[in-house]
């Protein structure tokens, strides 16, 4: 092959991506139902998640919106009794077929959850790469991992003179920073947060938020959120989950955020993000 | 909010243990207790020291460095080196049993056992340190000896050429292994103990991080559970090796003590232990001299724990360094 072949497919493929890139799914849960033993928590949920975007996901407490997001990366399992039926598709195949190794969709499809909960004992260097010595990924380019997750994270500038300081001495805004660069150093595609922010201060917030717009120009990025104004400001797609007393939680509405925020179709939409309720 | 408003007079504030009178008393009391464990263990420590003192002067520092007891012989010689070393012999050998056992007991039960199935083998497992330590001899000299002799052939016959395993007498009984079997049987239900709480108090948002990035039971174990739980894993080891450098009655029916040093060969017959010396002399010791010999060696038995302890107290105050 001459070089300019090479370059000519290089750019077809570059092309390709730039074209298909907004229209194709990271992410499709279809007809979902969930269990914890026999109580059910979800009911018929369907909701696609397009590559490269950040959708987020809103409702009261105990509407299932936390255990929804387990069930995308195959945590839900892991609480005994837990059960479910429909299917989660990335990149078209279901996570839950037999043939699926958990352990590879929770590389490919990383969390960040409510609580910052870096690795207490290692240092900030050490809790970035822990993904890689976890799931025993070998890596040599160390450095360049660290320095370009932390700066995506937007905590590099911050931590850059301290690298081998123990990561439980940061503040609780850059633990959050720090383990949203951990879950980035496995090079994840998919990237859910379960309420980063809500142990958080309004500085930290900010701070986050930017990363999480930052972020989903190139990971898709699914948020649950029980701030109506994180949802407007950072997100592409918004799902609207509803439960009613001992029911299970199912969508009542979703869209594009603009359209859910400014002019939602069903009332209980309309009552919940004007913080009439939940 | 941020400051005192001025006008205000300041109040004397008194800590809640010394302003109620009913914690004062309480205060007392518990420093008192806490007190008195210190005077015992010094008292203890003041009367063997004493009653060692004339056994040291008649025998040196032999005492500590050969192995002899002869009491009957003009100057009687007595020197307990080979029950020392027994001692740990011993310990290390319930050690290597007992700790990985420990451990895959209690990660079975934090982890991965159903909760009714963990909840009946807690039972179980702390029953098992309530047998009476002259029981369990008994059933190691009656029915543990026969199969653990089979065993040690076995070893032998396939491992033999690694020195600790040899075996010239051909006589399997009475040897370091069983007694460091029935020590680590008395170490398991205390080492899993204090694993099985430490294990179950790792942090569920720690383990949510690891199973986040993909880790495995055993990567998560690994990296996450075990290194959070190391000091108190550590602790538990050191409660049971405690038990078992100072355990008598247990090792006293399955040890045949020789005064000789058997220095790694695990599976020979014949070995040593301090406490087992002690007690297998009282019964029939020969006069006040003995007596203070096996004091002297009680003492010495003492301070070898203590100095467990000390390392064991080391080694947790390190883990608390980072992990790159």
């Amino acid at each position: 092959m001459s070089t300019a072949e090479f370059e000519s497919v290089q750019t077809l493929e570059e092309q390709m991506v730039e074209s298909a890139a907004p229209r194709d799914l990271a992410m499709d849960a279809r007809n979902l139902s969930v269990w914890f033993g026999k109580r059910k928590v979800l009911e018929g949920v369907n909701i696609a998640f397009p590559e490269r975007t950040c959708t987020a996901l809103i409702g009261p407490s105990g509407c299932g919106k936390s255990t929804f997001i387990r069930t995308l990366n195959r945590l839900h399992e892991l609480i005994p009794g837990a059960a479910l039926a429909g299917s989660v598709l990335y990149e078209g195949k279901d996570i839950y077929d037999a043939d699926v190794d958990p352990v590879h969709i929770r590389l490919k499809i990383g969390m960040v959850f409510q609580k910052p909960n870096p690795f207490p004992s290692m240092t900030i260097r050490g809790n970035v790469m822990s993904g890689l010595k976890l799931s025993g990924m070998k890596r040599d380019d160390h450095d360049a991992i660290v320095e370009s997750t932390l700066t995506s994270a937007g905590l590099w500038n911050e931590v850059k003179d301290r690298l081998d300081h123990a990561a439980g001495d940061l503040s609780g805004g850059q633990q959050q920073r720090l383990v949203i660069a951990r879950a980035l150093a496995v090079e994840p595609n998919v990237l859910l947060m379960d309420e980063p922010c809500s142990a958080l201060d309004p500085a930290s917030t900010l701070k986050i938020e930017e990363t999480i717009r930052e972020l989903s120009k190139n990971v898709t990025i699914i948020i649950v959120t029980h701030n109506m104004q994180q949802a407007v400001r950072v997100s592409d797609n918004t799902a609207f989950f509803l439960a009613a007393e001992n029911e299970p939680g199912h969508v009542v509405e979703q869209g594009l955020t603009t359209e859910i925020f400014s002019n939602p179709k069903d009332q209980r939409t309309l009552d919940y993000v004007n913080g009439r309720f939940g | 909010m941020s400051s005192l408003d001025t006008n205000e007079t300041l109040r004397d504030l008194h800590s809640a243990a010394t302003s109620h009178r009913g914690d004062r008393v309480f205060n007392r009391v518990i420093t008192g207790a806490a007190f008195t464990s210190l005077i015992v263990l010094a008292g203890i420590a003041i009367f063997l020291g004493l009653q060692a003192i004339p056994a040291f002067q008649s025998q040196g520092l032999a005492f500590l460095t050969t192995t002899a007891w002869d009491i009957n012989t003009d100057p009687p010689t007595a020197g307990i080196w080979g029950m020392l070393y027994g001692s740990v012999l011993l310990a290390v050998i319930a050690l290597v049993i007992a700790v990985p056992a420990s451990i895959l007991l209690s990660v079975f039960m934090v982890f991965l056992a159903p909760p009714k199935i963990a909840k009946i083998l807690t039972n179980l497992v702390d029953l098992m340190a309530a047998i009476p330590s002259v029981i369990l001899g008994l059933w190691a000299f009656y029915i543990l000896n026969p199969p653990a002799e089979e065993w040690q052939q076995l070893l032998n016959q396939y491992l033999g050429w690694i020195p600790i395993f040899e075996n010239a007498s051909g006589n399997f009984l009475g040897t370091p292994f069983i007694a460091g079997f029935v020590l680590a049987i008395m170490m398991i239900p205390i080492v899993t103990s204090v694993t099985r709480e430490v294990l179950g108090r790792t942090p569920p948002e720690l383990i949510n991080a690891a199973e986040s990035l993909g880790c495995s039971l055993w990567t998560m174990l690994r990296y996450v559970a075990l290194p959070y739980g190391r000091g108190g894993i550590v602790g538990g080891v050191m409660l049971g090796l405690g038990r078992a450098l100072g355990e008598t009655i247990a090792v006293f029916f399955v040890l045949k003590l020789v005064y000789d040093t058997n220095w790694y060969k695990v599976i020979e017959s014949g070995g040593g232990s301090v406490a087992t010396l002690i007690v297998s002399r009282f019964g029939e010791v020969t006069g006040p001299f003995e007596l203070q010999l096996l004091l002297a060696a009680g003492f010495f038995l003492f301070l070898g724990t203590l100095v467990v302890n000390m390392i064991a107290n080391l080694i947790v105050s390190r883990t608390g360094r980072l992990q790159k």
